[in-house]
């Protein structure tokens, strides 16, 4: 008998090394084989609420030289930035997540199969606002690109350091508001570099559009080479 | 936050585990996580507790009884590898800054474990 639950049968040890985010990204792995057989950059977009995701997402629609942009966006409960996005002429699906803080990889499969990616070359997922939840997931990007307004304040990046480190590139956003706010530009940049130091960074207005040059010619140079021929993952 | 899905992953894993070593019940379970993986380790617990260890046996998914388990936690702290000093170090905050050079490293060695170590089944 056992001396530690009283069962009858012995107790062994099953050692087994196994992350709890194996079957995620296993999915993320196949995501990304398939966006990559279809020619697409896939983007991961994250910042916390309100930050201008969806803000950033409408100008890059309009602005996209190469094909429609697709959008996979998660949300809590609503469809409005679906909406705003369709409006602004990217194919746009939207998932809720009900109580879920972040997106997982199969979901964003379910998602893809329901876009129609003709001519596309652009696919952006808008994950869940949240700096904490979502940077652990893997959803098969090849780009992970954070959003910071600011009206956040400049310690953001050293307040939630995993997310801005996990990014590509970083875009300050909602500059329009820069001098109303206050905001310390040299201390927002050297707060990011010191949590970021390889990150691409992107000051911009996506009210206005301005400074959105850049990050388009970025996203360019990083579109796949298209595999026509290759076979389907 | 989403602990009580990841607990539910761990629970989903553990119990494959179980079934497939022929096991019928889980009395604890090692799970290592790293300080960088985003997750609490109270939040866990709790999670813990209401996914697995006040769980009655029949309910829900499966047929390994895991009520009374116990949670081992283990966490790992951050390590990066400095590129210049060509070492490793501990970053005693969250600028990932090699102690001996300055460097700011972007290598990341451990930290980001969120790992189910070990079981122990009868
Ligand atoms: N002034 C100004 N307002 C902006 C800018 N970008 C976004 N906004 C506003 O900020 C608010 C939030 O923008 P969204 O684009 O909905 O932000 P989001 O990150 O998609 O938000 P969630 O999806 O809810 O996390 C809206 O009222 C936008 O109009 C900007 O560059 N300047
Ligand atoms: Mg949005
Ligand atoms: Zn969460
Ligand atoms: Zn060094």
């Amino acid at each position: 008998m056992c001396g530690t639950c009283g069962c009858e049968r012995p107790h062994r040890l099953i050692a087994l090394q196994q992350s709890l985010l194996s079957r995620n990204n296993a999915q993320a792995e196949h995501n990304r084989a398939h966006f990559q057989h279809h020619g697409l950059l896939a983007l991961n977009l994250l910042s916390a609420p309100g930050s201008g995701k969806t803000a950033l997402l409408e100008q890059l629609a309009r602005l996209w030289p190469q094909g429609p942009v697709g959008v996979i966006v998660g949300d809590l409960a609503t469809d409005n930035d679906a909406r705003r996005l369709q409006a602004a002429g990217a194919q746009a699906l939207q998932i809720r997540t009900g109580d879920l803080c972040h997106l997982e990889a199969p979901q964003v499969a379910a998602a893809f199969e329901q876009l129609d990616i003709t001519d596309m070359t652009l696919l952006v997922i808008e994950n869940v606002g949240n700096l904490v939840c979502p940077t652990a997931f893997d959803l098969g990007e090849q780009l992970r690109l954070a959003v910071l307004s600011v009206t956040e304040g400049e310690d953001k990046p050293l307040k939630y350091p995993a997310l801005f480190q996990s990014a590509d590139a970083v875009v300050i956003n909602k500059s329009d508001l820069a001098d109303a706010v206050g905001f310390q530009r040299q201390e927002a940049l050297a707060n990011l570099r010191s949590i970021a130091p390889r990150a691409r960074v992107f000051e911009l207005s996506a009210r206005t559009g301005s400074g959105l040059e850049p990050l388009v010619s970025w996203l360019c140079q990083h579109l796949p080479v298209a595999e026509p021929h290759g076979p389907h993952p | 936050m989403h602990e009580l899905a990841l607990m539910a992953e761990l629970r989903h894993l553990a119990e494959e585990a179980a079934s497939r070593e022929g096991a019928s019940r889980i009395h604890r379970l090692q799970l290592r996580i790293g300080s960088l993986s985003g997750v609490d380790a109270d939040a866990l617990r709790s999670a813990f507790a209401v996914v697995m260890a006040d769980r009655e046996p029949g309910d829900g998914s499966g047929s390994i009884d895991t009520q009374g388990s116990t949670l081992e936690l283990e966490v790992v702290r951050t390590v990066c590898f400095c590129a210049d000093c060509q070492q490793e170090f501990a970053p005693s905050d969250v600028i990932h800054a090699c102690p001996r050079c300055g460097a700011l490293s972007t290598q990341v060695l451990r930290g980001r474990e969120l790992e189910l170590v070990a079981l122990e089944v009868s």
